[in-house]
């Protein structure tokens, strides 16, 4: 078994009207009880809005703060998902079930290590 | 060619194959065959009588001994487990199934398709990687970093070793003929790769017997391949002007089997019907134009693709005539698309229309690459300029 970072890449602007937004979360939430189910689910959640980052940075023997993301971008990390699977295959219909559920598009990568 | 080289060229892709599935690793079979022809190269003649499992089998002693060199636990593993593994030569079986999981791994939709080509050639086809490079007109850096990052992605991302699960087999299937025909297509100017491509195409119809596009896609190479000599002859001769008795008799009975036993099996696809036009193409003095015209219609249901319209059309030319004809290409949207300007030119030729062709013809010798191709534009564009005393 092998661990894989699904990534839900998010555009900037606008989020979906409330209804439509509950009918997404109606559908993460039944796809990672599948994943559960399925044995492959390790953690997943959704993250705040990139206004609400906050930039930890070393700098000579200082840490410096940054208020906002590391970079802005039209498309940004919203959520992410790690798994457990046998292969790619497998990880990819992971993958698929959770564009279906997001409407948006995942960034499924392997671990190096974990 | 050595008889070295031969096996090599037939047997590289089986030997390979077989090795990846004892090892787990593509970079440690493909040195381990490497080693296994090196030895081949010493002791051969006499070539032994099944030299693929001569090369497998040693191969696979290559492998061992590298695992004791190493000696630590997991190369003890591994060892065992080659050991364990019963011969190969003999089962015919375990050895296509090979060929054919490399195959899906190596066309794998996680990998780009230059990637795919890239691999395919070189693991499937035993292709070096400069004959590859100089194939695709790319820098011989630009193809063996294409090459690593592939298979650092197949090792990193754990991209499956096994045929596809019967689910996702059509659409991974679609993958596999698409690297296929694209190597057949790279091969208008190189016949060496479109030769290659013919062996794959054959290979993967004898692995997937019941798959009708893969029975396709062979008849429509083969059908395509049969005029080669008479299509380039001293630049580009059209379909009309061919010498048919230049054709390759022998392809074209082949590829029109092929074609009546999909017709059989009454399953089409857009390969099949591709195949089933060059057919027609190739069936008797001259072409049976309504035919191929219904066949077009039918592959433009299946593949409802501007370029499909554009050949479409010029069924449509032959049967209702060039206006006809015309009003359909006028209204597609393929700008830079060189044959569309050539088809355009052609049907306003024949509809008398001399310097709207000119014009045409020089747009489309304008954006085409393929020297023949460019020298019949441009003497088709002079003769009409000269047909209608223009300038």
């Amino acid at each position: 078994m092998a661990k894989y970072l699904l990534s839900v890449y998010q555009p900037e602007g606008t989020p979906p009207a409330p209804e439509e937004l509950d009918a997404i979360m109606k559908n993460v939430a039944a796809f990672e009880e599948d994943a559960k189910a399925a044995g492959v689910w390790v953690f997943s959640g959704g993250l705040d809005a990139q206004s609400t980052a906050t930039v930890v940075r070393r700098s000579g023997d200082e840490v410096l703060l940054t208020d906002g993301p590391f970079a802005e971008a039209k498309e940004y990390l919203g959520g992410l998902t790690i798994i457990d699977a046998a292969d790619l295959d497998e990880a990819l219909h992971w993958g698929r079930r959770a564009a279906e559920a997001t409407t948006l598009p995942i960034e499924v990568r392997p671990f190096h290590w974990a | 060619m050595t008889e070295v080289d031969r096996v090599f060229r037939e047997e590289y892709g089986r030997a390979v194959s077989v090795l990846v599935r004892l090892l787990g690793d593509i970079d440690l079979a493909e040195e381990m065959v490497a080693e296994a022809f090196v030895e081949a190269v010493r002791r051969w003649p006499p070539v032994p009588p099944s030299p693929a499992g001569w090369i497998i089998t040693t191969a696979r002693h290559k492998a061992v001994d590298r695992h004791r060199r190493e000696s630590t636990r997991d190369a003890r593993q591994a060892e065992a487990a080659l050991l364990a593994e019963p011969s190969v030569t003999e089962e015919v079986g375990p050895v296509r199934d090979d060929r054919l999981r490399l195959i899906f791994t190596c066309c794998h939709p996680a990998l780009n398709r230059a990637a795919q080509v890239a691999l395919t050639l070189r693991l499937l086809g035993g292709l070096t990687t400069p004959e590859i490079a100089r194939a695709f007109l790319v820098p011989e850096a630009t193809m063996a970093q294409r090459i690593v990052r592939a298979k650092g992605k197949i090792r990193a991302a754990r991209i499956p070793y096994r045929v596809p699960h019967e689910a996702d087999l059509p659409e991974r299937l679609r993958s596999v003929l698409a690297v296929v025909y694209l190597v057949f297509n790279q091969g208008q100017e190189r016949p060496d790769l479109a030769a290659e491509a013919i062996r794959l195409g054959r290979q993967l119809l004898e692995l997937m017997p019941d798959e009708p596009e893969a029975r396709g896609l062979l008849a429509l190479m083969l059908l395509t391949e049969a005029r080669r000599a008479a299509r380039t002859d001293g630049g580009l001769v059209p379909l009309d002007r061919q010498d048919r008795s230049r054709w390759d008799a022998e392809l074209i009975t082949e590829g029109h089997d092929l074609v009546r036993q999909c017709l059989r099996r009454a399953q089409p696809g857009p390969y099949q019907v591709q195949a089933a036009i060059q057919a027609v193409h190739t069936d008797g003095a001259a072409t049976d134009w309504v035919q191929v015209l219904a066949l077009y219609d039918q592959l433009l249901v299946l593949n409802p693709t501007p370029v499909v319209a554009l050949n479409r059309a010029v069924a449509l030319a032959e049967v209702e005539g060039p206006a006809v004809a015309l009003t359909v290409v006028e209204g597609l949207e393929l700008p830079d698309y060189a044959p569309l300007h050539a088809v355009r030119a052609d049907l306003l030729r024949r509809l008398g229309r001399s310097a709207e062709a000119a014009d045409a013809y020089g747009r489309a010798a304008a954006l085409t690459v393929n020297a023949d191709e460019r020298g019949f534009l441009e003497a088709r564009r002079a003769s009409v300029t000269s047909g209608s005393g223009g300038p």
